[in-house]
C-alpha cells in the first residue's frame, strides 16, 4: 500500500515516540514529541483535547513532518528518518474516533494503555481525542543516524490524472 | 505564597509554559544526547538530528552541521531535546525542552524562547489539569466548526460515580453504630433501619453535589491544578461533563428523596425529634458551602461536619429505632464525627493554595503546618479519649476499648502528613490511611457492640 522505504517503515511499527513539527502562527516550525502509528502506508499520531494547540496549527497549515530520531525509543535501530506529508485531522467525535480507528494499533505499541482506559473517569478529557492523519509525499532516510552523510530521498509516486 | 509559586512555574522550562529563552535552557539543551532542529522550507517542516554544544553563559550553541542539509539564517528554527524511558508496556521518564532563535554562520545558534515539559518538574497530572481551560476552548471551537455540540462524555456509571462522589460514602455508614446500639438495648427494625441508611446517602451525595456546585462558582475547584481523588471537588462542571444547572437539577433530586424518605420515617415513628433532627442535618449540609454561611469558607467546616457526620446523623439512626434521645447514641457519636471531620482536614491541605485564592478560607489556609499537625493529633486523640472515658464512665460498654487498637494509624497518618505536607500527590496514599481510620474505628466499634448483644443474648 505506501511507497516509505522498507526500513522506515520498520521505524515507525517499533518508535514509541516521534517528533511531529507543524507550522505555527507566524510561520516558525513548532514540534511535539508523540507516538507514531503507521498503517497502510498511513502515519497516525493521535492528541488529546487538553494538548490540542497542535491540531489548531494543522487546522490553519496541513503541512507537517515527523521525525523518528531517538534510538532507545525505536528499541536500538539506529536508522533516523524525516517524513513530511498532509495531515487531516478526524474529530467527528472526540469521544470514541480514536478508539475505533487506532486503539488496537496504540495498544499494540503501549499495552499499558488498556490500564489507564480502565480508569477513564480519573482522567476524562485526556481521553477526549482527535486523530493525526498524515498522508506521506517526501521522505528522507539516514542509515545508521548518520546525520554527516546526506539523507536518502524519496517521494510519493505522482498520480496519474484519470 | 501562592503568587510566588505560580510566577516561578511560568519560568520555569519544564513547567509546560512559553518564555524567554534562558542560559539555564540551554545548560539543559546540553545534557540531551542529540537535539532535533527543524525549519519550514517551501511550505513544509523538515527535521534532522544532529549534535549540540551549548554555552549557557553566552547564551548560544553550535551545532553540528548536518550534511546535505544546510540550516537556514533567515528564518526561525527550533532545537528540541526529547527524551522517554522505555518501561515494560509503556514509558516514563517524560521530557521535553523546545528552543526557538536564528542561526548564523550555518551553525551559530542563539535562542530567543523556549518551551518544555519535565515530568518530574510537573507530574503529568497537573499538566493535564493546567491544560483544561484549552481543551474547553478546542471542543467550543468544534462544535462551532461542525455547527453541534461537542463536549466530553463518560458512561452514566462512571459520570454518577464522579459526580456524587459516590466513594465517600463509606463515611454514611456510620449509622450502623448507633443502629447497633440500639439493637443492644433491644429495639431494631430492620427496615427502618435499612431506610435511615439509604435517606442517609441520598442527604450525603446531595450535599457532596452542593458542595460542587458552590466551588465552582466561586472559582476554589478552577484555582486547583492538583486535585486528588480526595481533594479538590468531582470537576464535571469544570471538565465540561455536566452543567452548573445540571447539578443544581441533581441535588434537587437527591435532597427531595432525602426528604421524602426522613418524612416517611418521621411518620412512621410518630418522633418530632427525628423530623427537627433530618431538618438541621440538611440546613447544616447546605450551609456548609452556600452562602450566607458559606461555613468551609469561615473555617468552620470541620465542626459542620462533626456535628453532621457525628450526633446529627448518628442520633438520628437512634431515634428512627428507639424513638428517644439518650446519652450513649451522643457521646460515642462524637468519635465519628471528629474522625469525619479530620478527613476534611487533612484533605484540605493539599487545596489549602487554591482555596487561599478562591476566599476560602479552611483551617490549613490560616494556620502553619506545624499547628495543623498538632491540631490532628490532638483531636485525634480525643476521639480515642472519648471511648475510654465513655467506656470507664460506664456509657459504652467495655469491648468498645478494641477500638484503641486503631491508635497508631492515626501517628502513622501524622507522619505521612509531615513528610509530604507540600506534595498534593504523595499525601493521596497518605489521605487514604485518613480515610481508613475511620472506616476501622467505625467497624471495631461496630464489631464491639455486636459482640455485647451476643454476649448479653447468650447470658
Amino acid at each position: 500500500m505506501g511507497w516509505l522505504p522498507a526500513p522506515v517503515e520498520q521505524l515507525l511499527e517499533v518508535a514509541l515516540v516521534g517528533e511531529l513539527t507543524v507550522v505555527g502562527r507566524n510561520g516558525r516550525p513548532i514540534t511535539h514529541p508523540l507516538i507514531p502509528l503507521h498503517h497502510e502506508g498511513r502515519i497516525y499520531l493521535h492528541s488529546s483535547t487538553l494538548f490540542s494547540k497542535k491540531l489548531e496549527h494543522i487546522k490553519r497549515d496541513p503541512r507537517v513532518s515527523l521525525a523518528i530520531t531517538d534510538p532507545i525509543a525505536t528499541k536500538g535501530n539506529l536508522d533516523r528518518a524525516t517524513i513530511q506529508g498532509t495531515a487531516r485531522l478526524i474529530e467527528d467525535d472526540p469521544h470514541s474516533d480514536w478508539e475505533r480507528l487506532i486503539l488496537d494499533l496504540w495498544r499494540r505499541k503501549e499495552p499499558l494503555i488498556d490500564d489507564f482506559l480502565k480508569v477513564r473517569v480519573a482522567l476524562p478529557l485526556f481521553f477526549e481525542r482527535s486523530v493525526i492523519e498524515i498522508t506521506p509525499t517526501r521522505c528522507l532516510y539516514w542509515a545508521g543516524g548518520r546525520t554527516d552523510a546526506p539523507p536518502v530521498e524519496t517521494r510519493a509516486p505522482v498520480m496519474e490524472a484519470a | 505564597m501562592a503568587a510566588v509559586a505560580s510566577a516561578s512555574t511560568e519560568t520555569r522550562s519544564g513547567t509546560g509554559s512559553a518564555h524567554e529563552a534562558t542560559g539555564d535552557d540551554l545548560r539543559r539543551l546540553g545534557e540531551y544526547p542529540y537535539v532535533v532542529v527543524s525549519w519550514v522550507d517551501d511550505g513544509f517542516p523538515t527535521s534532522v538530528a544532529t549534535s549540540l554544544d551549548a554555552d549557557p553563559d553566552a547564551r548560544v550553541a553550535r551545532l553540528a552541521a548536518p550534511a546535505g542539509m544546510p540550516i537556514p539564517d533567515d528564518r526561525e528554527v527550533s532545537v528540541v531535546g526529547s527524551h522517554i524511558h522505555p518501561t515494560p508496556g509503556g514509558y516514563d521518564e517524560r521530557r521535553y525542552l523546545q528552543l526557538w532563535g536564528r542561526v548564523s554562520e550555518g551553525v551559530r545558534f542563539a535562542p530567543t524562547r523556549a518551551w518544555g515539559w519535565d515530568e518530574a518538574e510537573m507530574p503529568f497530572f497537573e499538566y493535564s489539569e493546567r491544560s483544561v481551560p484549552q481543551s474547553r476552548r478546542y471542543l467550543t471551537a468544534l462544535s462551532a466548526e461542525k455547527g453541534r455540540t461537542i463536549r466530553p462524555r463518560l458512561s452514566l456509571f462512571w459520570l454518577a460515580l464522579r459526580t456524587t462522589r459516590l466513594p465517600f460514602l463509606s463515611a454514611t455508614a456510620v449509622p450502623v453504630l448507633c443502629i447497633a446500639v440500639a439493637a443492644s438495648h433491644g429495639a431494631f427494625t430492620w427496615w427502618t433501619a435499612l431506610l435511615t441508611l439509604i435517606g442517609a446517602s441520598f442527604a450525603h451525595l446531595a450535599i457532596n453535589v452542593t458542595n460542587d456546585i458552590f466551588d465552582t462558582l466561586s472559582g476554589a475547584d478552577d484555582a486547583n491544578p492538583t486535585p486528588t481523588q480526595f481533594s479538590g471537588g468531582s470537576r464535571v462542571a469544570i471538565y465540561d461533563l455536566v452543567s452548573v444547572r445540571g447539578l443544581a437539577l441533581l441535588a434537587g433530586v437527591l435532597y427531595a428523596a432525602a426528604a421524602v424518605i426522613g418524612l416517611a420515617l418521621v411518620a412512621v415513628t410518630g418522633s418530632t425529634s427525628l423530623l427537627w433532627i433530618g431538618v438541621a442535618g440538611i440546613a447544616l449540609g447546605i450551609a456548609y458551602t452556600a452562602p450566607p454561611l458559606k461555613l468551609v469558607y469561615r473555617g468552620l467546616g470541620e465542626v459542620a461536619v462533626a456535628i453532621g457526620f457525628g450526633p446529627i446523623m448518628l442520633l438520628g439512626a437512634y431515634v428512627v429505632q428507639t424513638q428517644r434521645i439518650d446519652l450513649e447514641p451522643l457521646v460515642l457519636s462524637l468519635v465519628p464525627g471528629i474522625l469525619i471531620a479530620l478527613i476534611l482536614f487533612v484533605n484540605e491541605i493539599p487545596d489549602r493554595r487554591s482555596d487561599a485564592q478562591a476566599g476560602k478560607r479552611t483551617l490549613p489556609t490560616r494556620f502553619s503546618p506545624e499547628a495543623i499537625l498538632r491540631a490532628y493529633l490532638a483531636a485525634g486523640l480525643v476521639a480515642f479519649g472519648i471511648i475510654f472515658a465513655g467506656v470507664f464512665a460506664g456509657l459504652l460498654p467495655w469491648p468498645a476499648l478494641v477500638a484503641i487498637a486503631a491508635v497508631p494509624i492515626l501517628f502513622r497518618v501524622e507522619a505521612g502528613l509531615r513528610a509530604n505536607y507540600d506534595s498534593p500527590y504523595a499525601l493521596m496514599a497518605v489521605m487514604g490511611q485518613n480515610v481508613n481510620l475511620n472506616l476501622i474505628v467505625g467497624g471495631l466499634l461496630l464489631v464491639a457492640y455486636v459482640a455485647t448483644i451476643v454476649v448479653t443474648r447468650l447470658g
